[in-house]
């Protein structure tokens, strides 16, 4: 069989090309999402197909369908009165011209001319597009049909905020998680990861219930497993390095305007923290609490012009804070030094939650270490800049449930959506990962560098991920016709043009057995003996 | 001048009308036809002209002078040819050839040639080996698409192709390859497409 599809018959550069198909092409073997080449005069263009459609040369054999039960007629008119047709997008350029050697697939800005010959892209071609596994770039998976390794530059990769979209239960856990290892291995940079769900750091368990690893059963000496829940963390036997407690004082009035919405407080409450916190200073959260309901009390709120009732809706929700077990009247440990610790000598910190899955810890939490975190980061970037000494390690901080933080209502307020719209100034960007990307504000989903982005079917969704692409009417339809697993629609910054994977495997200990081969020795020999142990 | 090589056998007839577009040839015995559709050539100085046989008649030799009935008293038709052994000189087969190409040395060119026939010039049927080099190329279905015929055009492609497969390698596929030639060419005539592949089957 040879690889030629068609011949281009018309098209645009906004709009893509339109391809006729060949007779001896049928079109139910194609596939939207497939990569192409087509042969232009001067130039070859990589393009991917975002549509398939169908063609007769002549109205009436719509309204007269000639028998094609016949083999001989239906042989005869394929191809020629009745026909396939394509919908390309042309990508890049890869032809051998100098900036092409030179820089590597350029995009294109031109459309190939009438009748070009488009053929289906080789194995050869999709690589010199993603190029090969090597020391910075990470195999993700491959594309559809075909064997070629997709590889992402992680360097590049985390220069930025990225994004990883999809539905529930379309594999974004294990994507990201093969994306972690990913920057484990191969890019410079540490990862602090807000494990909502107690699934990156010890074990997770996939879709049908088999129980996979994570990332501190394969990399035991690069990645640290903090906790916010030991007792939970002892039962599902995962050994944690570090408890996290975090102490009324340190709660500061803006971690709670960012709880307004989960707490369930008013404006005016959130203005009474700030004077509170003028008032009483650093331990302000306990002694408001503490508070006893006297004359002195009402003087105090008098003082402040803070009304009872808007008081009481704070008190309330203070109460709901304080009940959390992990905050505690005094911490015993700061948090933040340890988990700087970890992260100063290249040690990846994974957050486990534990039980305490309740959307206002983990708002709580997260926006908390991150913005001290943050500051730190950038205390030592303008030091590093001042001082031209080495600036600190790049630092991704991966969070779930993104919308939460990063809504148009608190994106502006929030840590997240600081570090999201300053992107890599001060070495520090985020994994955001979210199945609601429309309730992200806008902002931040336009600084975003690569999206990774599984199926969506919610319209509004959609729109916000492919926000700003070229070809977005055509990427549409390839985001919605995804599988449901272990496909992903890859874009943005980290790849040369949009992507359709199948995500490379997760959870068999010859997966586990790959990410080592492909990463360092460490561990090889216990994937090894997994194997055994599997096989007896 | 090139000897034809062809004996008598394949030697058909003799031109006795000729223009740009075809030729007419009138058959040495009565009844000895070529069949729809074949191929034929005859040759023009360093040229051989091809035609397609588009449509036949036998009939009486002089105009105006019809056959009668003469076999009332005869068993078989055959008895009445036997009985009356100068019908064979008085009637004669005629057929017409529409022209579709040409040879110049060693090349077959698909379009007209730039004369007409000769008269007198000899008619051969093609051999099997000429009717499949012949068959390389199809362009000469569109002279046999949009010529005026007496016969229409929906019966001569068909017998012209089915008779052509016979000398290819993978009829099949001639006739498939000649189906999508003829579908392009009569895109927008979709009943004429249908009753010539219905006929190529």
């Amino acid at each position: 069989m040879t690889d030629r599809l068609g011949v281009v018959v018309s098209g645009s550069l906004e709009s893509g090309v339109e391809v006729k198909l060949d007779g001896s092409v049928s079109v139910e073997d194609m596939a939207v999402g497939r990569y192409v080449t087509i042969e232009g005069q001067r130039q070859r263009f990589f393009g991917m197909i975002t549509d398939i459609g169908l063609g007769v040369i002549d109205t009436r054999f719509t309204l007269t369908p000639p028998d094609i039960t016949d083999p001989f007629v239906s042989e005869v008119l394929s191809g020629t009165s009745t026909y396939g047709t394509l919908h390309v997008l042309p990508m890049l350029t890869i032809s051998g011209d100098v900036a092409n050697l030179i820089e590597g697939p350029q995009p294109v800005k031109t459309v190939p001319s009438h009748f070009s010959v488009v053929n289906l892209a080789s194995q050869a071609d999709v690589e010199l597009v993603f190029g090969g596994e090597d020391e910075k770039r990470f195999y993700v998976g491959t594309p559809l049909d075909m064997e070629t390794k997709i590889c992402l530059d992680l360097p590049e990769l985390v220069k930025r905020s990225n994004g990883i979209f999809g539905k529930s239960g379309t594999g974004k856990t294990f994507l990201t998680r093969i994306l972690l290892i990913g920057m484990l291995q191969k890019s410079a940079a540490v990862n602090l990861i807000f494990d909502m769900h107690n699934e990156y750091g010890w074990a997770g368990t996939s879709e049908g219930g088999r129980s996979v690893k994570a990332l501190k059963q394969l990399f035991p000496s690069k990645v640290a497993v903090f906790t916010l829940d030991e007792e939970s963390s002892r039962r599902r036997k995962v050994s944690t390095d570090f408890v996290v407690r975090i102490g009324y004082d340190e709660i500061e009035p803006k971690d709670m305007a960012l709880l307004r919405q989960t707490l369930n407080l008013t404006e005016p409450a959130v203005e009474a923290i700030y004077q509170l916190r003028r008032r009483f200073g650093r331990d302000w959260l306990r002694q408001t609490a503490d508070l006893p309901d006297s004359e002195e009390t009402n003087e105090l709120l008098k003082e402040l012009s803070i009304h009872e009732s808007t008081f009481q809706n704070l008190r309330r929700g203070l109460a709901t804070i304080s009940r959390l077990p992990f905050i505690a009247p005094q911490a015993p440990d700061n948090a933040v030094t340890r988990i700087l610790e970890y992260l100063d000598r290249g040690i990846n910190v994974v957050l486990e939650f534990g039980r305490y899955t309740d959307i206002t810890a983990y708002i709580l939490v997260a926006n908390l270490l991150t913005r001290r975190i943050h500051s730190q980061y950038r205390d030592r970037m303008e030091k590093a800049m001042g001082e031209d000494t080495t600036k600190p390690t790049p630092l991704v901080i991966t969070v779930e449930e993104a919308h939460r933080f990063l809504n148009p209502e608190v994106a502006t307020r929030t840590i997240f959506g600081t570090i999201a719209r300053e992107m890599r100034k001060y070495n520090v960007t985020l994994l955001v990962i979210d199945q609601r990307p429309s309730g992200i504000d806008t902002e931040v989903m336009s600084q975003m560098g690569t999206k990774i982005t599984c199926l969506l079917d919610n319209e509004r969704d959609v729109d916000s991920v492919l926000a700003g692409v070229s070809g977005k009417g055509a990427l549409k339809s390839v985001l919605s016709r995804l599988e449901s697993k272990q496909q992903a629609l890859i874009f943005g910054h980290a790849v040369p043009m949009p992507v359709v994977i199948q995500t490379r495997e997760y959870g068999s200990p010859q997966s586990y057995k790959e990410f080592f081969a492909a990463g360092e020795v460490e561990g090889g020999q216990r994937a090894e003996k997994d194997i055994e142990e599997l096989w007896g | 001048m090139r000897i034809i090589s062809s004996g008598l056998a394949d030697r058909v007839g003799e031109i006795i009308e000729a223009s740009t577009a075809g030729f007419t040839v009138q058959c040495y015995e009565l009844y000895e036809l070529p069949p729809l559709g074949s191929l034929v050539k005859t040759r023009d100085g360093e040229l051989d002209i091809y035609g397609i046989v588009c449509h036949a008649t036998t009939g009486s030799l002089e105009p105006g002078r019809r056959p009668i009935a003469r076999g009332k008293d005869e068993a078989t038709e055959a008895d009445v040819y036997q009985s009356s052994p100068q019908l064979a000189k008085l009637l004669r087969s005629e057929f017409s050839a529409l022209v579709v190409g040409h040879k110049t040395g060693e090349s077959i060119n698909q379009y007209l040639p730039p004369g007409p026939a000769r008269i007198h010039g000899f008619v051969y049927q093609c051999s099997a080996d000429e009717v499949k080099e012949f068959g390389r190329s199809l362009a000469f279905l569109n002279m046999l698409v949009s010529a005026h015929l007496p016969v229409a055009v929906d019966e001569i492609v068909p017998a012209a192709l089915r008779l052509m497969s016979q000398s290819q390698e993978d009829p099949h596929a001639f006739l498939v390859a000649a189906g999508k030639e003829l579908a392009v060419m009569l895109g927008g005539q979709f009943n004429q497409l249908r009753a010539i592949l219905g006929r190529l089957k």
